[in-house]
């Protein structure tokens, strides 16, 4: 289908700002009167506070109030609290903040404090806690649970609470070990399809091996610091989100109001990568500071505070038994993984079995997982939460396999990648559409695979060539949400949008869904978001690659209830059906007659005379009560084109495919990337330059998830070793290809009205996955079973040390 | 444990000559802290690990700026900056090095406001240290890189005493690969230091890397021209190829006469707490062709006598790797 805007590049709004300087963040922000908080942070990994004494701080001239515990609503564990006392569950956790007239006076009163603590055993390695007699990060146990009862009671947060999970010695030296710990261990999620003995009792290459990914910090380059202050028991609040209407809920929920006494204002976002999704903890804080003291509050959140609190992705400890039949058929495959979910947040061991399901569509699987807790900062999902750290974990052990079955690793992946009839999960859920083989194969094509592949092995003095291939994959799309516009008396379209601008201009990219609908010149739209006093509705979370998929539909459904009350609007005027109207050029008129006809402005007028439901004075009574409130505000302003979106069916799959030419300095275990080719399936491409961006920036990404990325815990004291961008080993323009080739299948996804996906999380996947591919393949196809890949494991192994890589599967290495 | 990020209180001078800076730093002693480009001194003070009373600011120092011909080699003033070093023209044509070293010391950004003399001074990387834990550096008495679970993965190989820290600077080894000078002054005067000497380990003193003491301050770097124009090989091995500090890295420069070397002088980078001139393979390799038989020969002498931790093993067969390479080049 041909469209006039979509498809096409055009420039956001928000750009030149970006570019100049003049972007607004959360900390730009000022209020007359405000003051500063500075926080104080736990130097324990785990223990408790016995007392605190901070008199000596709070007399200090300039310090205007501190906010504790006491202040706050304590949830019980493992939720992860704004401010901690009882249970400090990691080094870095907030205990206190200071507010005064400076920064520099806060830290000097901090410095004044007096905390006497009591100190508890910790752990920073999730098989130290499996472990019989082993420490636990909490008072409690280990692991999360499911309490139901409890949570009726009102003792546990959303139906969680801590409990126990221990396996014997000889279970978790097995699996230390490399090997499946044995039937008699206890598990937290397990399930199974197929059957497994069966199907690999007819695979003729069965491969076994263990892998370890370790995790890494989210960075976003803006911190999350917050502003609030408080005006007739209304709340104003600054701060830095992913997504914007979906948070209000929850932070209101915070801060103890009503939603609609709380004006959450968001205009940009300096990343999030899945840390920032939802209201974070320490947005409690700047809040309930701000009410304390009754005056405007800035909590700047330093680099290392970043660190600590805003959260990391999950790490894995596993084990994946792979069998493929002689005809290149995913017979059956057996998958553990120990997850990693820090002092609080999930694990990621189910995404990451999923991922595997629908990326080799196996006859049979079985998935056994335990997630447990560590005094590690606080996990959340980041950028394709277990399923691009099981990529990368993935490729190098399925080339094994493909390469003992003697096939070839693309035919074999493009054999096994899910078309539309694909399933995932253990529920073998359906998919709105894939078209994924045919993605393999365009990619196979513009990387030049069936020559790369001859490259393999190639020296050329001290380097030697390797070529990967790596899938990436995430679920891209949900449904239900608002949609909101209004045609002004101007003639203007305001699209309303509730999504947060986190970066990727997929807020601007999705409400041109209802400017393609509606047949206006883009020039004549104004794009209403950022501040929720500007009456926005209630959108979907900026997460999950959903956005192009969830918001095209509901601007579409804006655009087509407007479309509806245009058409009533001209019949009320002209006579005859609504059927007999159409739009353009951005009037409504007779089919039979076009001179009979409003201009937009002209029905925008109308609607405004005639009220009801065509200028807002009704509405769906469906809304989200943030798009009614959005809506009772715009009433009368114009035609409201409003309404919620229906609901779609099955998972909807973003996947890509990454192809990889390394060139390996065996002397140095440094390598260049010399080149590097993706093709998405991610439906229609609506933004060809976002689409690029995705593209491209993931690929970075998963270069440094690949080869660089740190998150270490000393496991002597619980200090992390990579606090700050530095010492994280993020990897820098010099350090990825300077080209790269991308394409896209384009075949629209069914259940979008324009056919688009987000493709934000798989195009990580498949860079990471293909990095670990090619250095596999350099290597002569050897098993690193662990991510990052480093120069000194490359080392290590030409040197023939590679009991040093090995590790015993331990998560803190260097 | 705040994470502080705020300069505290201190005084700051801002002398514009050179005698007062010296009579200050005299005056101020241990309670002075000398600061020139600043990339090793606000991150020690702002997260007030480090608590100087006064801060002598020596940017207004004009003469301790850029390169100058001597009648033997090459002077270089402390405050040169980085990019200059990098960028010299004297340099990169006679001594290319050091230009070589200096251009891939961090990043962009660092060498335009580094300078060469703290390069050279910087403190030591250990994570350990640079987060404020009591270390026998720090002036406590244990190490904790130094135990069977530290993660030492970037600590030393050679000549730990207490403290396994290693030298950071990319500069230091094509300095004392060059047999450079360092020209260190003080209200008593002036003393000049062989390179090679002007690093010391924690055997000798385990607060300070250098042999500069209170009151001291290194003015400039000297190089003889005894290696104008020889054969160089630099190599720095890291985990990023920007804003990173080494793994191991390389110099050597070496004089090649009838195609046999007949002088080289090979110092490693990030394997010890000072450069490590490798002296073995020094004399090993002359009179010797530069080619691949002689790296052969030379196989694993560059790290006998290494006694890695429980993760930097890797260090061994990097700095031997790293010979070869500066052989078959």
């Amino acid at each position: 289908m041909t469209y006039k805007l979509l498809g096409k590049n055009f420039t956001p709004p928000d750009i030149e700002g970006k570019v100049t300087g003049e972007a607004r963040y959360a900390e730009d922000f000022r209020k007359e009167g405000m003051v500063f908080a500075r926080l104080l942070t736990s130097p324990l990994p785990a223990g408790r506070i016995v007392s605190i004494d901070y008199s000596e701080a709070l007399a200090m001239e300039g310090v205007v109030g501190i906010l504790t515990t006491e202040d706050l609503p304590q949830p019980a564990a493992p939720a992860n609290p704004s401010l901690a006392s009882d249970e400090i569950t990691y080094l870095g956790q907030p205990i206190l903040a200071v507010a005064a007239v400076t920064e520099q006076i806060a830290e000097n009163a901090l410095e004044k404090i007096r905390i006497e603590f009591e100190r508890r055993p910790f752990v920073v390695d999730p098989l130290d806690t499996l472990v019989e007699g082993g420490p636990n990060p909490y008072p409690k146990g280990n692991t999360l649970v499911r309490n139901g009862g409890a949570a009726a009671a009102g003792t546990t947060q959303s139906g969680t609470d801590v409990a126990e999970i221990k396996w014997s010695r000889d279970a978790v030296n097995a699996f230390r070990a490399g090997r499946d710990p044995g039937p008699n261990v206890p598990w937290g999620n397990e399930w199974e399809f197929g059957e497994l003995e069966a199907e690999f009792a007819q695979c003729t290459a069965i491969v076994e091996e263990p892998f370890v990914t370790i995790g890494q910090s989210h960075h976003a380059l803006e911190a999350r610091t917050g502003m609030a202050y408080w005006e007739n028991g209304r709340c104003f609040f600054y701060g830095s989100l992913q997504s914007h209407t979906i948070g209000i809920p929850a932070l209101a929920g915070m801060l103890g109001i009503d939603p609609a006494n709380l004006v959450f204002i968001n205009e940009n976002t300096g990343g999030g990568f899945g840390g920032k999704i939802f209201p974070y903890p320490i947005m409690a804080v700047t809040g309930h500071l701000a009410r304390k003291v009754n005056r405007p509050v800035q909590l700047r959140i330093t680099r290392e505070e970043e660190f600590y609190i805003g959260h990391a992705r999950a790490g894995m400890q596993g084990w994946l038994k792979m069998g493929i039949r002689a005809d290149g058929k995913v017979g059956a495959i057996d998958m553990i993984v120990i997850g990693d979910a820090g002092s609080g947040g999930g694990a990621s061991g189910p995404g990451a079995a999923n991922f595997v399901s629908l990326m080799t569509q196996p006859n049979a699987m079985r998935f056994r997982g335990v997630s447990l807790y560590t005094n590690t900062t606080p996990r959340a999902a980041q950028r394709g939460p277990g399923e691009n750290e099981m990529a990368t974990a993935l490729s190098p052990i399925y080339d094994k396999a493909i390469k003992m079955a003697g096939l070839d690793p693309v035919q074999v992946r493009i054999q096994n990648a899910p078309d539309s009839s694909g399933t995932i999960g253990p529920q073998r859920g359906t998919l709105t559409g894939s078209w994924f083989p045919q993605a393999i194969a365009q990619g196979a094509e513009m990387f030049n695979w069936e020559e790369r592949k001859q490259l393999s092995g190639r020296r050329n003095g001290t380097k030697v060539t390797g070529v990967g291939v790596g899938m990436g994959y995430h679920s891209a799309g949900a449904s239900g949400y608002d949609g909101l516009l209004r045609i002004g008396t101007d003639g203007k379209i305001y699209l309303h949008t509730g999504v947060g601008n986190l970066g990727t201009y997929s807020y601007a990219a999705v409400v041109r869904a209802a400017a393609e609908a509606l047949k206006v010149e883009w020039e004549d739209c104004e794009i209403v978001r950022g501040d929720s006093s500007l009456h926005l509705p209630w959108s979907t979370f900026q997460a999950g690659s959903n956005t192009m998929f969830t918001e095209v539909r509901t601007n579409n459904a804006a655009a087509q209830d407007a479309i509806r009350k245009l058409k009533q609007i001209a019949a009320t005027d002209f006579g005859g059906d609504a059927a007999e109207y159409d739009i353009d050029g951005q009037r409504v008129f007779k089919i039979s007659d076009p001179a009979q006809g409003l201009t937009y402005a002209q029905a925008a007028q109308r609607a405004v005379e005639l009220g009801g439901e065509y200028s807002g004075q009704t509405y769906p009574e469906d809304l989200n009560a943030i798009t009614s409130r959005s809506v009772q505000g715009l009433a009368g302003t114009g035609l409201i084109g409003v309404a919620k979106d229906t609901r779609h069916s099955g998972t909807v799959p973003s996947m890509t495919v990454g192809f990889m030419q390394i060139e390996l300095d065996t002397m140095t275990g440094k390598y260049d990337i010399i080149d590097y080719a993706c093709v998405a399936d991610c439906g229609t491409i609506i933004h060809p330059l976002g689409f690029s961006q995705s593209m491209h920036g993931g690929g970075v990404w998963g270069v440094g998830l690949a080869g660089y990325e740190r998150l270490v815990y000393d496991p002597q004291n619980g200090l992390p070793a990579n606090v700050g961008l530095y010492q994280a080993k993020i990897p820098t323009y010099l350090d990825v290809p300077k080209n790269t080739q991308h394409g896209a299948t384009n075949i629209p996804d069914p259940q979008s009205p324009v056919g688009s996906r987000g493709v934000g999380e798989p195009s990580q996947g498949c860079a990471c996955a293909a990095l670990a591919s090619a250095i596999s393949d350099a290597m002569g196809g050897h098993q690193f079973n662990r991510a990052p890949i480093t120069a000194d494991m490359i080392v290590n192994h030409v040197a023939q040390l590679d009991h040093f890589n090995a590790r015993n599967l331990q998560t803190n290495t260097f | 444990m705040p994470a502080f990020d705020n300069m505290p209180d201190m005084e700051l001078y801002q002398p514009v000559q050179i005698d007062d800076a010296l009579a200050l730093a005299a005056r101020l002693a241990e309670r002075g802290w000398l600061v020139g480009g600043g990339q090793d001194t606000y991150g020690w003070i702002k997260d007030r690990n480090k608590r100087p009373e006064a801060l002598i600011d020596l940017n207004g120092i004009e003469s301790l700026r850029g390169v100058r011909e001597t009648e033997n080699g090459i002077e270089i003033g402390a405050l040169t900056t980085l990019t200059e070093v990098a960028t010299n023209p004297i340099i990169t044509q006679r001594y290319a090095l050091l230009s070589k070293a200096a251009s891939v010391v961090a990043s962009p950004q660092i060498r335009n406001a580094g300078t060469l003399a703290g390069n050279l001074a910087q403190d030591v990387r250990c994570w350990y240290y640079r987060r404020g834990l009591d270390c026998y550096r720090a002036g406590g008495n244990l190490c904790y890189a130094d135990t069977p679970e530290a993660q030492n993965r970037e600590h030393a190989i050679f000549n730990a005493s207490r403290c396994v820290a290693v030298t950071p600077s990319d500069t230091a080894p094509a300095l004392v690969a060059l047999e450079a000078q360092m020209v260190i002054t003080s209200t008593s005067g002036q003393r000049v230091v062989a390179a090679e000497d002007f690093f010391v380990g924690p055997d000798v003193n385990i607060e300070s890397t250098t042999v500069l003491r209170d009151g001291e301050i290194l003015t400039a770097v000297r190089i003889p021209a005894k290696w104008a124009n020889a054969e160089f090989y630099y190599e720095k091995v890291a985990d990023r190829n920007v804003w990173d500090f080494a793994l191991v890295s390389i110099a050597g420069a070496m004089r090649i006469e009838g195609g046999n070397i007949v002088e080289s002088s090979l110092v490693c980078g990030a394997v010890q707490c000072t450069p490590r001139r490798l002296t073995s393979v020094e004399r090993a390799i002359q009179g010797r062709p530069r080619n691949e038989a002689t790296a052969t020969m030379v196989a694993g002498m560059a790290s006998q006598g290494a006694r890695p931790l429980n993760q930097n093993a890797f260090k061994m067969p990097l700095m031997d790797n790293l010979v070869t390479k500066l052989l078959t080049a």
